[in-house]
């Protein structure tokens, strides 16, 4: 059989909503135990690429693989873990507890039909022990704060053991600390068990630090590569496709420089 | 009143539809009013409505429609609703909300011209708007139970399904889940569950016994499974008390089936209220 490790494939994405075009001609390659940060300002189509990955819009042009095949024939979503955006704009009445938010992630895995028993209940504690949160299992998730929820969140990404996880900016509203040990989870993750992940985030200085490759988007790609590479862009170079002046050294974020 | 029902058929008939309904309107009913769908029952049921009285003013005019439930096409009138608001969901796409009071008004527009031809149906029409204990037939109650089978199949074997599209549709698209086939699936069980209620509780009644306890319910349920459970004793108390009321009231079951949930909720937010 033909071995492929390429994970997500894409070539010569264009999008366009209406008449405004959000993606230009973007093709990437994410390979098996690659560590991508994908990172750009407000606007430049980081979450529009994740939603096309993910089969949830059409893109306008190009074309998708993922896992080695075509995405119109991909089936085994319980090797992708998603973490959106805007996770926890759920109705905070809604009725549920932690517990049942993350067994809720091993929908893929199950099948149609199957219903969760005793084993799924074990892997979803399991999860929600990698993010601190089982102890609060029984809570209403409701009850949760912001960034207590977006850990539940985390773990109902991991519960299924993807091979692929894909977040857009997952450590919103998280605490210093939480977020370095969240972090260092996933490197962890990536290093042992060769998870990919493609991580979109805000958070510059953790992109130096534990992505292996690193894409710069702004419509278009500016820059795609191993960290090495990104590290030796000057200034100017990141300025030009950020959009306005950036700094690198002293600063945590990508903020303009006034 | 027990000795009542071991006398008389149509009493039996009432009582046991009106368990059957009070577990699988509320149990339904909670994926629905969680998905911020409520209006949608109430658009249905007067679907159902015209139906009814297409059912009966037919069975008027020619001979097969006499010997036919309206039941039937009532039921068959919500379920071509259900669908139409599904379509017209994707025809809106950012004006959702618009299929469902089109559809409502069709319903009662259609019912209208029906009832006006028939210049009136008298005690039929009131029994099928508000409910009635009388009315119910051994054949009306062998449809409930059927319909109750379906809906508790689909909600036991799409449990998981149904939960993660009530709490988060994008995710669920994400695991695979095939949204339109089971959005489709759910609106044609609501449009059954409309249908198997209407007997008892009244077309005009049915959307509340499918939300009034599921709202008590989720002032105090944590969680999923909970609140399912809480909704479900929440509706089997309104309908036993309403049943019992309206026999010995000699009033129709829809009202005080639907004031007793009424009651249930203030008294739960009441008892948060103290609580608290
Ligand atoms: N559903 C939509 N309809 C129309 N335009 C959209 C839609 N979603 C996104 N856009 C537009 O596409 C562009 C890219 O949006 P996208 O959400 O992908 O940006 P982003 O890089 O994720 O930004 P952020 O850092 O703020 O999350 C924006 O100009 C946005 O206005
Ligand atoms: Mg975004």
């Amino acid at each position: 059989m033909y071995m492929t490790n390429s994970i997500i494939n894409l070539e010569h994405i264009t999008h366009k909503f209406n008449h405004s075009i959000a993606l230009s001609d973007v093709s990437l390659e994410v390979k098996q135990g690659e560590f991508w940060a994908l990172i750009g300002p407000n606007g430049s189509g980081k979450s529009t690429l994740l939603k096309i990955i993910l089969g949830l819009l059409k893109p306008s042009q190009g074309t998708i693989e993922l896992f080695g095949g075509p995405i119109d024939s991909f089936n085994q979503q319980q090797r992708i873990g998603y973490v959106s955006q805007k996770s926890n704009a759920f109705t905070t009445k809604f009725p549920a507890t932690v517990l049942e938010v993350v067994k809720s992630g091993l929908t893929a895995k199950k099948g149609l039909f199957k219903r969760f028993d005793k084993e799924d209940e074990q892997q979803a504690i399991d999860a929600l022990h990698i993010v601190k949160m089982a102890d609060r299992k029984d809570e209403s998730i409701g009850d949760l704060s912001g960034g207590q929820q977006q850990r539940v969140f985390i773990a109902r990404a991991l519960v299924s053991h993807p091979d692929l996880l894909i977040m857009d900016e997952p450590t919103v509203g998280i605490d210093r600390q939480n977020v370095e040990s969240f972090y260092s989870m996933l490197s962890e993750l990536n290093r042992e068990y060769g998870i990919a992940i493609l991580l979109v985030t805000h958070e510059i200085d953790v992109v130096t630090k534990l992505a292996t490759h690193i894409a710069c988007l702004n419509r278009s790609i500016h820059f795609h590569g191993v960290h090495a590479d990104y590290e030796k862009m000057s200034e100017a170079e990141l300025s030009g496709w950020y959009g306005h002046p950036i700094r690198r050294l002293h600063q945590k974020e990508t903020e303009p420089v006034k | 009143m027990i000795e009542a029902i071991f006398t008389y058929e149509f009493l039996q008939n009432a009582i046991l539809s009106g368990l059957i309904i009070g577990l699988i309107a509320p149990m339904l009913g909670l994926f629905i009013v969680v998905r911020r769908m409520s209006m949608i029952s109430d658009a249905l049921s007067h679907v159902a409505l015209a139906g009814i009285a297409g059912s009966l003013y037919l069975s008027q005019q020619v001979l097969f429609f006499a010997a036919l439930n309206p039941v039937y096409l009532g039921m068959g009138a919500a379920v071509v609703g259900s669908l139409l608001i599904e379509r017209l969901r994707r025809v809106y796409k950012s004006f959702e909300e618009l299929a469902i009071p089109i559809i409502l008004s069709a319903g009662i527009g259609f019912g209208a011209i029906f009832i006006s031809l028939a210049k009136g149906f008298g005690t039929d029409l009131v029994g099928y708007l508000f409910g009635s204990v009388s009315a119910v037939s051994r054949q009306d109650l062998y449809i409930v139970m059927l319909i109750a089978v379906m809906v508790i199949a689909f909600i036991y074997f799409l449990y998981k399904e149904l939960f993660s599209l009530a709490f988060d549709p994008e995710y669920a698209r994400v695991s695979g889940i095939n949204e339109r086939v089971i959005q489709a699936a759910f609106m044609i069980i609501t449009a059954l569950v409309i249908g198997a209620s209407m007997r008892i509780v009244g077309i005009l009644l049915v959307s509340s016994l499918m939300t009034l306890p599921v709202a008590a319910a989720i002032q105090v349920a944590k969680s999923y499974k909970g609140a399912l459970v809480y909704s479900i004793l929440f509706g089997e108390i309104a309908v036993v008390i309403g049943l019992i009321s309206a026999y010995y009231l000699d009033i129709a079951p829809g009202g005080t089936i639907v004031v007793t949930s009424v009651f249930i909720l203030l008294l739960v937010l009441f008892w948060k209220k103290v609580r608290s």
